[in-house]
């Protein structure tokens, strides 16, 4: 099936999100879709699948205008999508999720489970996926989910197969398992729009590469394109991929972890026998698949998730069975994984979420009130200091984009003296040049002699970040390595490998 | 109270509480003109129930072929008669030969007002702490219980004893409002359903305190207090002539209070914060706990003022019913109003305006008064779905407009 976009066009008021943008997918083909967060790639799906109204050009699959109202009239056409946020029910098998949407009834005028069933094996069997159709969902690593939602999209008849950001969660393991799927697909007729900001990715397996900026199209590629000329193309300027930053030089063990153990709600053990130390003036990165153990660690250092057992000293000071407020009065800086959720208040200007934690102290507030000179006059240093886009500083924190909500959670946490910065995730959903930014601040503050704890699940990041690196994996510490540890290893023990401690 | 159920919590009120925040954040951020749509459009539902409840129009509607013009005017003058009687009834009596009875439903509004300004400035800072707060009508309740015991029961010098009600008043509230609040923060109970039952334990407390001889005025068994001593009542406003006392001033007093506490001060910007996001308030190390205890106690207090002002200024007894239905109509009013102390005001006096003109309709237009409690309600469906208002005046989704862009 041949599947083309003719000027497509997509405005949210003023905002055009889409610019006449012409995209033509092959059949039996990966075409990858470039470009970096916001720059209008998940809008164009949408439309393509028909859960937006384009304002103006045209969709044909064979070369036949078609108008599909709904994901449902795309699906008919024989698209399939596999969003980035997967679509399934929890608590519901496999097989049954495959089904939703299109029931069919046995002969007893019940539903046809065992239909569903063989469905799940065939296909999974068909490309070696290994599901079982009986497991609940929400029993499955979230590599195994995304097999089911590419069993879903296949199980209806998919010629053309979307993946929005399919390797955002994924272990580099679990990520090179899915380009072998993908080849498979393509392999096997269906072809596959590949929606990502990776360049690992697209030149591993894609064969046409269209890059998209600022919603309109600037261009296409071969996969033989170097990554600096695809990452010029995406963003638009020369960019430097790794970090510049001077060699650190570590000072004294500011923040050391002995033996800390925790609980997570389940029962099940979220952090085992943890020990770590960091010292002042470096960063230690630590790497995982998500939900090994980091997050927790993060927050248990904080004081948001207790500890059963352990020891946390910031500077000799234990940490273990304070509040939250008097952690961060010890002097720790904390950039939450979720910015929207831990990080911000969205409905609040960003003059106030500069100072969420500052406000009960001086200058911010004397005897109760607070003096909303001083927090303008914060928020006018802070916005420039901090680069942050915005068209008043009274505008709300969720009217901005995720790289200046990250630039406003930064320059809040720097604002008081630290002694640790803790920061999980500090660019995800981040434009590059917000990247770049982040890093650059990160690094300032280790050379200012802070101890950096960075807990990253994007691997580029952690190496170009890192003076040292610890692996995590079902809440243990794998093993601590050097910077140039090569990517196989890392990704070995983010597996759960051993490595002997070397650094 | 460990950091750990602290935690467990907030991620608990997250996933429960987010279709009810999101409803009470749409409503509180609604904007002005969606309000004063919804206000005219349950006008306009009025009108058509005043119109199909009128006997006139019954009439002619059964010869509407031969001379439709009949049912037309009698439908207008329906209308016209039924909303020219709220006007004389709450504002200015058009038909009174001396000023003073001119302006007399202006200040029975205004009198009418001021509990449901005080419950309804309550609930607001409830609600924009995020907490769902039901629980208005067993505080005013309690603050009516401890003030009109006062009242009735102490014999002080002027001055003295009423600020001594008061101080009961406050009590009693505080004490209605913290005992949810202390459940909340201690085991998780969600206020709504603990404030709900408190208004029935405080409405048959009341009920049993009024069977004892203690509570009853000497010598009767009926279920009401003696009279509040004149030394703990409200002086009149505006002299013996008119029900307005300085209640509604202190009102308006605690109104500028309540601006002031939400916008200016540290514990208000705490309240706000754990309101819109507990998540990021817990990580900014703010105590979401402690903020759900003082919300409520602070809520308890307001609603408690009302009661109080019920008791020492507009009833001057205990009795049964003395808190009405104020604790639900301040939920109304709260709602109306956007949890501002502006709006709540503004929404204060147009409650007790509406509900002034009861009498007046029901005699000058001879509606019964279930068409105010009506209109009443049809408000509060159309602020409590702008959707629907936007739909109906074909208003544009601000909020659909900036997720899409942002």
């Amino acid at each position: 099936m041949k599947l083309e976009l003719r000027g497509i066009t997509k405005k949210f008021g003023d905002f055009v999100a889409n610019d006449k943008i012409d995209l033509t997918v092959e059949p039996g083909t990966v075409h990858a879709l470039l470009g970096e967060n916001g720059a209008g790639k998940s809008t164009l799906m949408n439309v393509l699948f028909g859960l937006y109204d384009a304002d103006g050009g045209e969709i044909l699959v064979d070369d036949k205008v078609v108008n599909f109202v709904g994901p449902g009239d795309a699906m008919r056409a024989g698209i399939g999508m596999v969003h980035q946020h997967f679509m399934l029910i929890h608590p519901f098998t496999v097989a049954e999720n495959v089904m939703l949407g299109h029931e069919q009834l046995a002969s007893n005028r019940l539903l046809d489970i065992d239909a569903a069933r063989r469905r799940v094996l065939e296909i999974s069997d068909r490309f070696g996926f290994n599901v079982d159709p009986d497991a609940l969902v929400e029993d499955l690593s979230v590599g195994a989910q995304q097999r089911v939602e590419i069993i879903k999209a296949l199980s209806r008849d998919a010629n053309v197969l979307i993946l929005d950001e399919p390797t955002a969660v994924l272990t580099p393991q679990e990520t090179d398992e899915l380009l072998d799927i993908v080849g498979q697909l393509r392999d096997s007729g269906t072809s596959v729009v590949l929606i990502t900001h990776k360049l690992r990715e697209v030149q591993a397996i894609a064969d046409t590469i269209t890059v998209i900026r600022l919603g309109k199209v600037v261009g296409t590629a071969l996969p033989t394109a170097s990554q600096s000329e695809l990452a010029t193309l995406m963003v638009g300027r020369d960019v430097t991929m790794a970090v510049d930053k001077p060699k650190a030089k570590p000072g004294d063990v500011l923040l050391k972890i002995t033996d800390l153990n925790a609980v997570g709600d389940t029962g099940l053990k979220t952090l085992d026998d943890v020990s770590l130390e960091v010292r002042a003036g470096e960063i230690l990165a630590i790497a995982g698949v998500q939900g090994n153990g980091q997050t927790e660690l993060a927050e248990v250092i904080l004081g948001a998730v207790k500890a059963t057992s352990g020891s946390i000293t910031l500077d000799g000071e234990e940490l273990l069975g304070r509040s939250i407020k008097s952690a961060l009065n010890a002097g720790i800086g904390f950039v939450p994984e979720d910015r929207t959720v831990d990080g911000v208040v969205s409905t609040f200007t960003i003059e106030n979420n500069l100072v969420l934690d500052l406000i009960g102290q001086a200058p911010f507030s004397s005897r109760g009130n607070i003096d909303v000179d001083a927090i303008v006059s914060n928020a006018k240093e802070k916005i420039a200091e901090f680069d942050v886009r915005t068209t008043s500083s009274k505008a709300t924190a969720g009217s901005l984009s995720g790289g200046n909500q990250q630039k406003v959670v930064l320059a809040r946490e720097l604002s008081r003296e630290l002694k640790l910065l803790i920061a999980s995730q500090p660019t995800r959903g981040l434009d590059v040049g917000s990247i770049e930014f982040v890093h650059q601040r990160i690094v300032a503050e280790r050379d200012k002699g802070v101890a950096v704890l960075i807990v990253s699940s994007e691997l580029d990041e952690v190496m170009a970040l890192a003076d040292r690196i610890a692996v995590m994996y079902h809440g243990k510490i794998v093993g601590v390595v050097p910077p140039d540890t090569d990517r196989k290893t890392l990704g070995l023990m983010m597996a759960g490998a051993h490595q002997e401690e070397n650094a | 109270m460990s950091a750990e159920e602290a935690k467990t919590e907030t991620v608990e009120t997250k996933d429960r509480g987010d279709e009810a925040r999101s409803f009470f954040r749409s409503v509180v951020e609604s904007n002005g003109l969606v309000v004063f749509l919804a206000v005219v459009a349950a006008l306009v539902v009025g009108a058509v129930l005043v119109v199909s409840a009128d006997n006139a129009v019954q009439d002619s509607a059964g010869y509407f072929f031969s001379r439709p013009t009949d049912l037309l005017a009698a439908a207008w003058s329906a209308v016209s008669d039924a909303y020219v009687a709220m006007f004389q009834g709450a504002i200015y009596n058009l038909q009174a030969d001396s000023f003073s009875g001119a302006i007399k439903p202006l200040t029975n509004s205004l009198t009418f007002s001021a509990p449901l300004i005080f419950a309804g400035l309550g609930l607001g800072v409830g609600f924009r702490a995020g907490l769902f707060n039901i629980g208005a009508q067993g505080q005013v309740i309690l603050g009516a219980i401890l003030a009109g015991y006062v009242g009735f029961q102490f014999h002080l010098p002027v001055g003295i004893h009423l600020a001594l009600a008061i101080v009961g008043a406050i009590l009693g509230g505080a004490l209605w409002g913290f005992i949810p609040g202390l459940l909340k923060a201690t085991t998780g109970a969600h206020e709504v359903i603990v404030t709900i039952m408190l208004n029935y334990v405080g409405l048959y407390l009341l009920a049993w305190l009024l069977s004892l001889n203690s509570f009853q005025a000497p010598g009767s068994n009926n279920p009401k207090s003696p009279p509040i001593d004149g030394s703990a009542q409200w002086p009149k406003l505006l002299g013996d002539n008119f029900g307005l006392h300085w209640g509604f001033v202190a009102a308006l007093l605690a109104a500028w209070g309540v601006w002031w506490l939400m916008e200016r001060s540290t514990w208000g910007f705490t309240f706000r914060a754990v309101g819109a996001n507990p998540s990021a308030a817990t990580n900014a190390g703010m105590n979401v706990k402690m903020t759900y205890v003082l919300v409520m106690v602070i809520a308890g207090v307001l609603a408690g003022l009302a009661g109080g002002t019920q008791v020492l200024g507009t009833e001057k007894a205990l009795t049964t019913g003395i808190a009405g239905s104020i604790g639900f109509d301040a939920i109304t009013v709260a709602l109306l109003g956007r949890s501002r102390p502006a709006g709540i005001v503004a929404a204060g006096i147009l409650f007790g305006g509406l509900r002034a003109s009861g009498p007046t309709l029901q005699v000058q237009a001879n509606l019964p008064i279930d068409i105010v409690l009506v209109i009443q309600s049809v408000i509060v469906l159309f602020i409590a779905a702008p959707p629907l208002v936007r739909f109906l005046f074909r208003l544009p989704n601000p909020r659909l407009m900036k997720e899409v862009t942002a």
